[in-house]
């Protein structure tokens, strides 16, 4: 159990610093590779939650390609590379809004939840996830994978020079 | 009538020795039949020797054997169970004229289910019901659609889009049946919605007129706005039931009252929406005479065997869920009769004053619907549905009929004053049939219309509805009169077209034919006082169906409603005849304001597509536009403008009143001020995502903020 | 391992992403912010999944990661189109709705 907290406060503040630096840094593509960290370090939380099968899925999709994806929106899109100021001019109330918003959600979340715990018996078989999803969420399924046809046929016709 | 279908089916079943009952518990490769054929036709038949057609016409003839095969298995299953459980003995069909009273014995419809997918922890099944009125409703619609098949092979010869067309039609055919053998509401919807859309395409077959184009839609959006009370009305009955999509189920439910009376209310006026906007019931019937833009065979599917009949289909399928909602065993006034009365005489109405000859069969379609939907209403399903079975064979034949004249006597014109008269002599077997098709539908002894009207009136009377008796029988009256009128103008006087009209082909005499025949012996498969009541013993359901009257044959009602019929047709033969062209009152419309008025009102269809196109529709859009104008021009800018413009008006008024010295300082700073609270209104319009990003966020937290210290 | 501070975590990387959708001015940069805020959203759904011993909360991260990837492919595709138009990534330069 104090194996898995070490963990955990390890990888959540890895965790929180890269976010902050992705949104933060001054250049494009430091701020692709700190989302990376963030990417990773959420598989491994789900690793120390005993959900196996999603966070090898999340490593190969998010961090396989989706960063993938990024870098090629950063070259396609000439970003300026190098320091630059990045952000628009409304840091300063973004950053309450936000501060607020945190304030308010762990708030509701400690009195919601308080210290109830998390007991992982054994991690998720892998056989049980796929059951489910072709037997229980077989029609969102295949609603999902009509969405990803539309949404590549979308993407074409967006993208495409005519 | 079932002794004619089965006389055939017998014949079939020693010729292929199917009668074993495995066809009405696969009843659904019917369907399937003709989807596939659907899928062939539109992959392969261009490049077939008939273009396709050969295709459909097999899919459908086989079809039809199919479904004249399990008519006979379905009556068959009906006697042995009744033998089984020692009822009344009925010892086959034709011979035995005994019947058996419903509720003292119970026959079970024959199910087959299959898990269809699931979602979450929901189950949907897909599955078959085959009873009384599902083999009733199969043998109805593959034979119309068998007909229409055949016909369509000379009528639209010459079409462009020929294969199309088949294609087309195997899938209305197909989507109809889909709904007929349906077992539970979920695949009633995706057949009704599926029927929809076939509808549509054949109504716009030629869609590069423009009319054609816009009545497809007309038809395609005026059903769809029943649809969403079909929709809902499924969703409703689904909970009422207690979470079954089950026909029978919720049929059960509903009787036994379950969840409260209110609840079946709800439903039953939304499932009488979603009839109302398929039946082309009032008020929103009229996509149907628009729906005229089609293929005339096209017409005489849509108007006999699917599309509209679909509705009254599923007023008899789940009618408990009306019996238990509008309380129909109570005897009072409830929606759907009342509807269905309107109907009647509304549609009736209108066919007086139609030149077009599809457009007099169209309103006459609605005044007939309009019986059914009444019937249903008023605890006639028997009649309701008998009346869904002959007026399907009758409209049919007038349908094609008025399709053979077109084709080969006015020249591909439908105006009965412009390019008609006198085509008796060219056209003898479109005559006589066209005759026969509406007697019937006129209500005559002996032919079909008589027995199944008689049968919704003689109910009505019995269940205490004597008023929609009376209407019922005016209607029958104002039938009379327009077919006559139509009849005169079409088949008799001078001929006033300018080609040489002959008799069509074989391929539309024969259909015109068969249908004759069927429309005079229709009749007889329920003809109660000669001892006939087939539909009383086989299509009636015996299970979860509320306990209907059974009507006494009353001799005095059956006479006074056909002197009146003959009376009419009298009245106006005479004074259509003469020759001065209806006597006094030739030129009525012209001479007497009030006649005249009356004739504006009913040419204008009642102002209904005014109503809709013009005061709801153009109601709801011109205002909103204008007003999202007006609020825009008025008060956005006012308050931008207004302040700079009032700002400067009170300063006026200060430099006026006030000492100047005074005023110069307070002027400007006024002005400035007024810059300034502009200039912040403004920002908030940044046209920036980001910023209006950032306002909801910040409404977010002061609402969250706002939340957690109210609580 | 209380439940807590899985969903505190989460709670702070949305919060995160919200402010880098809110002040990042580069179009790829949003996108990637608005995954931070996907992906605090999975965290918290697995989490619950392990706290109810429940597999629905990891097939539904799985649909999220999914309709994410499509996500960014439609929306790289997006910002493609505004730099072709404005020659530059930038978000602020689409602003025509300005009052």
């Amino acid at each position: 159990m104090v194996a898995q907290n070490v963990a955990f406060w390890i990888i959540a503040i890895a965790m929180v610093l890269s976010a902050i630096g992705v949104v933060r840094t001054s250049n494009v593509v430091h701020a692709a590779l700190y989302l990376v960290i963030v990417l990773a370090g959420a598989a491994a939380q789900y690793i120390l939650l005993a959900a196996e099968f999603v966070a090898w899925v999340q490593v190969l999709i998010y961090i396989g390609a989706v960063v993938i994806l990024f870098l090629f929106g950063i070259m396609l899109t000439r970003s300026p590379m190098g320091d630059l100021d990045l952000d628009n001019s409304q840091r300063m109330p973004a950053f309450v809004a936000s501060l607020a918003l945190v304030g308010t959600l762990t708030a509701l979340l400690v009195d919601a939840f308080g210290n109830s715990k998390v007991v992982i018996d054994a991690p998720t078989k892998t056989s049980v996830l796929s059951s489910d999803i072709f037997r229980l969420y077989i029609v969102p399924f295949e609603a999902v994978s009509i969405l990803l046809l539309a949404a590549l046929v979308g993407a074409i016709v967006l993208a495409r020079r005519d | 009538m079932y002794r004619l279908a089965l006389q055939t089916s017998t014949e079939y079943a020693e010729k292929t020795e199917i009668a074993s009952p495995w066809l009405i518990s696969h009843a659904w490769v019917i369907p399937l039949l003709m989807v596939l054929s659907f899928v062939i036709i539109l992959l392969f038949g261009k490049r077939m020797p008939k273009r396709g057609a050969e295709v459909g016409i097999t899919a459908v003839g086989a079809a039809f054997v199919m479904s004249c095969i399990t008519v006979f298995q379905w009556i068959q299953h009906v006697d042995k169970s009744l033998e089984g459980e020692g009822g009344s003995a009925l010892s086959g069909f034709g011979k035995s004229f005994a019947f058996s009273t419903p509720g003292e014995s119970s026959v079970a419809p024959i199910t087959q289910t299959w898990d269809w997918w699931s979602n979450g922890l929901i189950k949907f099944t897909a599955g078959i019901q085959i009873d009384g009125l599902a083999v009733m409703m199969l043998f109805v619609v593959t034979f119309i659609s068998l007909l229409v098949h055949v016909y369509s092979t000379a009528y639209m010869e010459h079409d462009t889009r020929y294969t199309y067309f088949y294609a087309a039609l195997s899938l209305f055919t197909g989507s109809m049946l889909v709904l007929v053998v349906a077992d539970n509401s979920l695949m009633l919807l995706a057949g009704w919605e599926l029927v929809g859309v076939c509808s549509f395409m054949l109504i716009g077959h030629w869609w590069e007129e423009k009319p054609n184009s816009s009545a497809a839609i007309k038809a395609f959006l005026t059903t769809r706005t029943g649809d969403i009370g079909l929709l809902l009305g499924v969703i409703v009955t689904f909970f009422a039931a207690g979470q079954t999509f089950n026909l029978t189920e919720i049929n059960e439910a509903a009787l036994a009252g379950r969840g409260g009376h209110t609840i079946w209310l709800v439903g039953a006026s939304l499932l009488l929406m979603g009839i109302i906007g398929k039946s082309g019931q009032f008020p929103l019937h009229t996509w149907l005479p628009d729906a005229m833009a089609g293929p005339t065979p096209v017409s005489a599917l849509i108007h006999a065997a699917t599309m509209v009949v679909a509705g009254v289909y599923l007023g008899g399928r789940l009618y408990g869920v009306f019996w238990q909602g509008f309380s129909i065993g109570d005897g009072g006034m409830n929606p759907m009769a009342i509807i269905g009365a309107i109907t009647i005489i509304v549609g009736a109405l209108l066919a007086f004053v139609q030149d077009d000859i599809k457009k007099v069969l169209a309103y006459s379609t609605i005044s007939q619907l309009g019986y059914m939907v009444m019937g249903l209403g008023v605890g006639a399903w028997v009649g309701a549905i008998f009346h869904l079975f002959t007026h399907a064979f009758f409209k049919a034949l007038l349908f094609l009929g008025a399709g053979s004249i077109s084709h080969s006597g006015s020249h591909h014109s439908f105006d009965m004053k412009k390019d008609m008269g006198g085509l008796r002599k060219f056209m003898p077997i479109t005559f006589a049939t066209f005759m026969i098709g509406s007697a019937a539908l006129a209500g005559v002894v002996p032919l079909a219309g008589f027995w199944s009207k008689d049968e919704i009136l003689a109910t009505a009377g019995q269940s205490g509805f004597h008023f929609f008796q009376i209407v019922g029988i005016a209607g029958a009256v104002l039938t009379a009169a327009y077919m006559t009128r139509c009849i005169y103008l079409t088949f008799f006087g001078e001929y006033r077209g300018h080609h040489h009209p002959h008799e069509s082909p074989k391929a539309i005499t024969v259909p015109l034919i068969i249908l004759a025949v069927f429309s005079t012996v229709a009749g007889l498969a329920n003809a109660a006082p000669l001892g006939i009541e087939k539909f009383v013993e086989y299509v009636e359901p015996r299970q979860a169906f509320p306990p209907i009257v059974v009507p006494e044959f009353e001799g005095i009602l059956a006479a006074v409603s056909v002197m009146a019929v003959l009376l009419s047709v009298g009245v106006c033969s005479y004074l259509w005849f003469r020759k001065d062209q209806l006597g006094p009152f030739k030129g009525l419309t012209q001479r007497n304001a009030a006649a005249r008025g009356g004739y504006t009102f009913l040419v204008n269809k009642y102002y209904l597509d005014v109503l809709y196109t013009d005061v709801v529709v153009g109601g709801i859009k011109g205002p909103l536009a204008r007003s999202a104008y007006w609020f825009n021009q008025n008060i956005l800018d006012g308050v931008v403008n207004g302040i700079g413009r009032g700002a400067p008006a009170i300063g006026r008024g200060l430099y006026k009143y006030v000492d100047q010295g005074t005023v110069d300082s307070a002027y400007n700073g006024l002005a400035k001020e007024t810059g300034a609270a502009g200039g912040l209104l403004r920002r908030l319009q940044s046209g920036q995502v980001q910023r209006y990003a950032l306002l909801i966020v910040i409404a977010i937290a002061i609402f969250s903020i706002a939340l957690i210290l109210a609580k | 391992m209380i439940l807590n501070q899985f969903l505190i975590l989460a709670a702070v990387l949305f919060c995160i992403g919200i402010y880098g959708v809110l002040v990042r001015r580069n179009g790829v940069l949003v996108l990637m912010s608005i995954e931070l805020m996907l992906n605090a959203v999975n965290l918290n759904l697995i989490a619950f999944s392990a706290y109810l011993q429940e597999t629905s909360g990891q097939i539904f991260v799985l649909f999220v990661i999914t309709i994410a990837a499509a996500e960014v492919g439609v929306g790289l595709a997006i910002i493609l189109l505004l730099f072709r138009n404005f020659r530059s990534p930038d978000l602020d330069q689409a602003q025509q709705l300005k009052g």
